[in-house]
């Protein structure tokens, strides 16, 4: 079969799939068969999930960069979007509306501010990005947990999104959308996963990714090679950041609240773990990460009588362990599954472990053998 | 000028706890290039360690310096320990992998130590008993109209009596000497037969000491303390240390005071100039950021050369 054919083959395998989880997710069910609220909320929260650890994974996993203010780039997605959806949207819908239909507005007015939270929050990656990545390693940890936090306060102080008593729709002195509309649902979430790993794959594949991994290999050496390591850096970052502000705006239009509480320092922490838990420079090892981080302690609450105050022990007590048994990951820089994502495994001959840096891609090789 | 003054004092109050937390986090960086994530949060279990101390052993509160020094001293030695276990069991055994990896460890270790206060003792924060009896006494008076109380005057003493310990330790006994030549270069060290392992232990245990110091002295000028407590303060220190230069001793007091400074300067003078009081907790990063861009080894730091 030629790759094209497959591959549009594949798009409508995934949209079925995910047409029919939303249906099966809403309140009318799916032949009769629906899932309760709570277990749908949490299909769609590990959706964005998924797509801030893949995401994530691309500055950490494959460029070697350690940053700590995911959730800073996630906060100005979330904000951006849900203030134009709420101050700006109406009339742009209802001009739409009249044009196309409703549903076609709303969908079209939705992508436009999912692309704006994007666009926004690059722009933070830039900024952010162009002075700090000329800084090394831990450095740079402190320098994006410093501006995530930044980011933070500034949002806290802005009155017309809310401020200390979170975003719920327009305040009062000024006009606009009471509530925000749940524009979000599992098709826009799930959908934008997986246009975030086969974006992130293509990356990782492309002569880019090739720059990306030799960062994190040995930067000395990949600038001596003629990598102009800032801009990959940079670029990397950006990219980034655009898919956390994704993750932000659909976090937004699915909650319909927004708290700075809910972008927070251990909110980046929880990304990491994830890609940790996974495995660094693994995209399936993301996503697998994404899903238990989202899904375990929700498990957890299941535990019986006393033990379900130690919830949050035995999660972080899971990261310690993990981290001394397995310190690459489950998955260290493998991938498993769907085939085309199985090719990541072929890696080029010359991609020879690097010491002690290198436990990733040492990972891989024995996967070989 | 007294309300100047005044926000000078109360600045170099925060800053001098700020201070004695960052020495813990340069000291470790300097030997094991390490952020120590759990430092913050050894700060948290100094303070509730002199908290279930002064519980069990009876100790009101009412003005004593004995009680206080007891508290503290048995304080300092539960974190001791505190830092050694946690050395010994979460960090040794990943000291040979990534920095990545021992970076994750150390926000695992903190993520389980919060958790774990949370869990047994609950989220509340706890009275901690006014050993000074400085909150019903009236301040002193200095220069006019400032106003210092005797937590404050106390905070100051101590901690700069700590530092002074610190800097004769490190510098004049042979452990001082053993710690300095493994931050220097710890297989070289290993070699001219320092027990390397030990001397790191130690490490952990002073600054796991200076930072319980911390956390009972805090608690007597502002007596809620909560197992989050760590959290804010850990990372606000840990700048302070990144901005003096890590690694550096003298550069984590500096660090610690100038944040502390800033800190205050902004809530008393902020508004003057349009920053709201509410930017207080954004100011250490902000300030670290600038340095960063512009000195990244810090202020008193030396910048290191990477080889290949």
């Amino acid at each position: 079969m030629p790759t094209f054919v497959k591959r549009i083959l594949g798009l409508v395998v995934i949209v079925v799939v995910l047409v029919a989880l939303n249906a099966f997710m809403s309140r009318d069910g799916l032949f009769g068969f629906g899932l309760p609220y709570y277990y749908a909320e949490l299909l769609n929260l590990t959706g964005i999930s998924i797509i801030l650890a893949v995401s994530l994974n691309l500055i950490t996993g494959f460029t070697g960069q350690f940053s700590i203010g995911h959730a800073g780039f996630m906060a100005v997605g979330a904000y951006s979007s849900v203030f134009l959806t709420v101050y700006y949207s109406q009339s742009a819908e209802q001009w739409l509306t009249g044009l196309v239909g409703a549903t076609v507005a709303q969908s079209l007015v939705f992508l436009g501010i999912v692309m704006f939270g994007a666009l926004v929050a690059a722009l933070a990656g830039l900024l952010v990005g162009i002075p700090s990545l000329r800084l090394r390693g831990d450095y740079l940890a402190i320098v994006t947990l410093g501006f995530a936090e930044i980011i933070r306060i500034i949002i806290l102080n802005i009155d017309r999104a809310g401020g200390a008593t979170g975003f719920r729709g327009a305040v009062p002195p000024w006009e606009g959308r009471l509530i925000i509309p749940q524009y979000a649902n599992f098709i826009w979430i799930g959908g934008f996963a997986v246009i975030t790993i086969v974006v992130v794959y293509n990356i990782v594949r492309s002569d880019i990714g090739r720059a990306f991994v030799s960062i994190r290999e040995d930067e000395l050496a990949a600038e001596a090679m003629g990598i102009n390591t800032t801009r990959y850096k940079v670029l990397s970052f950006v990219i980034s950041s655009a898919f956390a502000g994704i993750a932000g705006a659909l976090f937004g239009h699915f909650r319909q609240f927004l708290h700075t509480n809910d972008f927070q320092f251990i909110r980046s922490i929880e990304i990491i773990i994830m890609i940790v838990l996974g495995g660094m420079g693994s995209i399936t090892g993301a996503v697998l990460g994404a899903i238990v981080i989202t899904i375990l302690p929700e498990l957890l609450r299941q535990l019986p009588g006393n033990l379900i105050h130690y919830r949050l022990v035995i999660y972080s007590a899971l990261l310690v362990i993990i981290m001394l048994t397995r310190p690459q990951g489950v998955m260290g820089a493998r991938e498993f599954g769907i085939p085309w994502l199985k090719r990541a495994q072929k890696r080029p001959e010359g991609d020879k472990p690097a010491g002690e840096k290198g436990v990733p891609i040492a990972q891989s090789q024995e996967a070989q053998k | 000028m007294d309300t100047f003054v005044q926000q000078l004092i109360n600045g170099l109050n925060v800053g001098a706890i700020y201070a004695l937390i960052a020495l813990g986090y340069t000291m470790v960086y300097g030997i094991l290039r390490l952020i120590n994530f759990a430092h913050g949060d050894v700060y948290m279990v100094g303070a509730f360690a002199g908290f279930y101390i002064a519980l069990y052993a009876g100790f009101a509160a009412g003005a004593s310096m004995v009680t206080l020094s007891v508290v503290l001293l048995g304080a300092m030695i539960i974190a001791a320990i505190v830092g050694m276990i946690i050395e010994r069991f979460a960090y040794r055994p990943v000291r040979k992998y990534s920095r990545m990896t021992t970076l994750i460890m150390a926000i695992g270790v903190s993520l389980l130590i919060e958790n774990l206060f949370v869990a047994q003792i609950g989220a509340t924060p706890r009275a901690f008993p006014d050993f000074l009896g400085s909150q019903s006494q009236a301040p002193y008076r200095l220069f006019g109209n400032a106003a210092i109380s005797k937590a404050q005057i106390v905070i100051f003493l101590v901690s700069i009596a700590l530092m002074l310990v610190l800097q004769w330790i490190v510098y004049k006994t042979k452990v001082g000497t053993a710690m300095r030549a493994v931050s220097f270069n710890l297989n070289s060290a290993k070699l001219m037969g320092i027990n390397t392992d030990a001397i790191i232990s130690l490490t952990f245990a002073i600054g796991s000491a200076l930072a319980a110091a911390a956390g009972v002295l805090t608690a007597q000028y502002n007596p809620n303390i909560d197992p989050l407590m760590g959290i804010l303060t850990g990372l606000k220190a840990f700048v302070a240390a990144v901005l003096g230069g890590i690694g550096n001793i003298p550069g984590a007091v500096l660090g610690g005071l100038l944040i502390g400074a800033a800190e205050t300067f902004v809530v008393g003078y902020g508004h003057h100039i349009g920053i709201a009081s509410t930017y207080r907790d954004a100011v250490a990063f902000a300030i670290l950021i600038l340095v960063l861009l512009l000195r990244p080894s810090g202020l008193l730091g030396s910048t290191v050369q990477e080889k290949v």
